[in-house]
């Protein structure tokens, strides 16, 4: 009975967060955009495309942190066998997964009018490209057993693996593309950035992050949810 | 008005920051739609479920007791 | 370390006796291989080319076809629970049967190279540094792949599912792979990308014996 051992205390903590969290979400998201469309200047060289930062970079942001804390989340459940970090980790996946898609079309969208195609093999998205197919695998890791156990004790194994295999994967496209490409291809994102496009890159990051922090929370408690009903459901069908 | 139209047109950039920005919206709502959809969903199942179960209870509270041998 | 060997000659002698198998690997890497000049055109300085990335490419998705079954049989006959319960570590099983099919698809591979090689043209002073890398390569893609085919196992569609999962982890062995011969071929050092080849290697034989362990284990949980 330990894996249903605190769903009542998480679900009280969660509703009484969820207000403020929301409302702090809706708040930094809304003054981002705000100054990201209509405070920041317009780029030297890219001029107003380069707004396109302003959900692309955060986007990037999140596809990454998600799949370290599902990464993180998957240890805990595998080492404490706590019940909650599955959820966290089933939760975060298609999220995760989401922002990956939202990076690499903003990067095309992005980088036809800089690069004149809608897709460079540029070491950045080459990455988040990998990066969106392990959000991929770990789903349907995820959904791929009868047991729902055992999706999730696969998938947290899949997701360690994945992020041992990251910054190696990072490297090696890092290493690939480098070789292929002229070093003088502009580049998404340039190394400085001026401040008055920093404050609205990290507001509006804040913003994405709390929206994460709202999501997450709603689905780990439809998530509880589902395996109460699993369990009633098993319950009919073992008093039948 | 000029104005307004400049800052659509985004620099003659149009065609692609308003396609981001509308696309980033999509999914961060679709996203939250969905999981609140499936919350509600589940939520009424289980109301309904429980509220079966207590019925079922209360008419035959023996039932518990005849369940061996289902269980594999 | 005698357990090791038993596993080893045990898996060996089933292959051979559906020695099969491994020859279908081989086909399917020199039919798929050969599929390429009808795709892009017969022309000797595109084939040339593109040689070391077809190769590379082809013997990773033979790689991957033999996947399935490396875990497989044994999950369904029981012998894997036997398996867990011997003295002998899981994490050393695991190596034993990664052994066993690197052997018997890996080295297949190897020696079917040269073939593709001269069908495609290459510059045969590249030969000595595809079949090096591939040496190195081809153990990687058996330790990566024997994870995705333990997670699989009992799973709803689990041999579609293995190349979702092991096909992105396999990209840094092809990059290294294809970027040894590639540069052997340019003239310069191939040797920057066989040590990181080599790394990688080292890397996977310590990740996939515990994380192959963990997810048999969750498997015949």
């Amino acid at each position: 009975m330990h894996r249903f051992a605190n769903p009542a205390r998480f679900t009280r903590i969660a509703d009484r967060v969820l207000p403020f969290v929301a409302v702090a979400a809706l708040a930094s998201l809304g003054i981002g955009f705000y100054l990201a469309l209509f405070v920041a200047p317009g780029d030297y060289q890219q001029g107003e495309s380069v707004r396109i930062m302003y959900v692309h970079v955060p986007s990037a942001w999140m596809a990454m942190f998600i799949y370290v804390a599902i990464a993180v989340a998957s240890a805990v459940a595998l080492v404490w066998r706590h019940p909650l970090a599955d959820l966290a980790a089933k939760a975060s996946a298609p999220i995760g997964a989401g922002f990956a898609f939202l990076t690499l079309a903003t990067g095309s969208l992005w980088g036809r009018p800089m690069w004149g195609t809608w897709w460079e093999w540029d070491g950045r998205l080459t990455s988040m490209l990998i990066l969106f197919f392990l959000y991929l695998g770990h789903i349907a890791l995820m959904h791929a057993f009868e047991d729902q156990q055992r999706g999730y004790r696969a998938a947290a194994v899949l997701a360690l693996v994945g992020v041992i295999n990251i910054p190696i994967i990072k490297f090696s496209v890092d290493w690939w593309s480098t070789l292929h490409q002229p070093a003088s291809v502009l580049r998404l994102d340039g190394p400085t950035i001026h401040a008055s496009m920093l404050w609205p890159l990290l507001i509006t990051a804040l913003g994405f992050k709390l929206y994460y922090l709202v999501l997450v929370l709603l689905r780990i408690k439809s998530e509880l949810i589902a395996a109460r009903l699993r369990a009633l459901d098993l319950a009919k069908l073992s008093a039948t | 008005m000029t104005e307004i139209a400049a800052f659509f047109d985004m620099g003659g950039y149009a065609a692609f920051v308003w396609p981001s920005l509308g696309l980033t919206l999509v999914i961060m709502l679709g996203l939250l739609l969905q999981t609140l959809r499936q919350l509600r969903v589940r939520q009424r199942r289980l109301a309904d479920l429980e509220a079966q179960g207590a019925q079922r209870f209360r008419r035959q509270p023996g039932a518990q007791t005849s369940t061996t041998g289902r269980q594999s | 370390m005698s357990g090791l060997v038993l596993i080893v000659g045990r898996d060996l002698r089933l292959a051979l006796r559906q020695s099969a198998d491994a020859w279908l690997a081989v086909l399917f890497f020199v039919l798929t291989g050969a599929l390429f000049p009808f795709g892009i055109g017969p022309e000797p300085s595109l084939l040339k080319l593109i040689a070391p990335g077809v190769i590379w490419v082809v013997a990773l998705l033979a790689v991957l076809l033999s996947l399935e079954r490396l875990f497989l049989a044994d999950y369904e006959d029981g012998s894997l629970e036997q398996l867990l319960l011997s003295p002998l570590p899981l994490e050393l099983a695991i190596l034993g049967k990664v052994l066993a099919h690197w052997l018997t698809t890996g080295l297949p591979l190897i020696a079917a190279a040269p073939l593709l090689a001269v069908l495609f043209n290459m510059d045969m002073a590249g030969l000595g540094v595809l079949l090096l890398a591939m040496l190195l390569g081809t153990p990687i893609l058996s330790l990566i792949g024997a994870i995705g085919a333990a997670l699989t196992l009992g799973a709803r569609r689990g041999g579609v599912l293995i190349p979702l999962l092991v096909l992105p982890l396999y990209i840094p062995a092809l990059i290294f792979g294809v970027g040894a011969t590639d540069a052997a071929l340019a003239g310069l050092s191939a040797r920057p990308d066989l040590m990181l080849l080599a790394a990688l290697l080292l890397v996977m034989l310590v990740i996939t014996p515990l994380a192959g362990a963990a997810a048999l284990r969750q498997a015949l949980e």
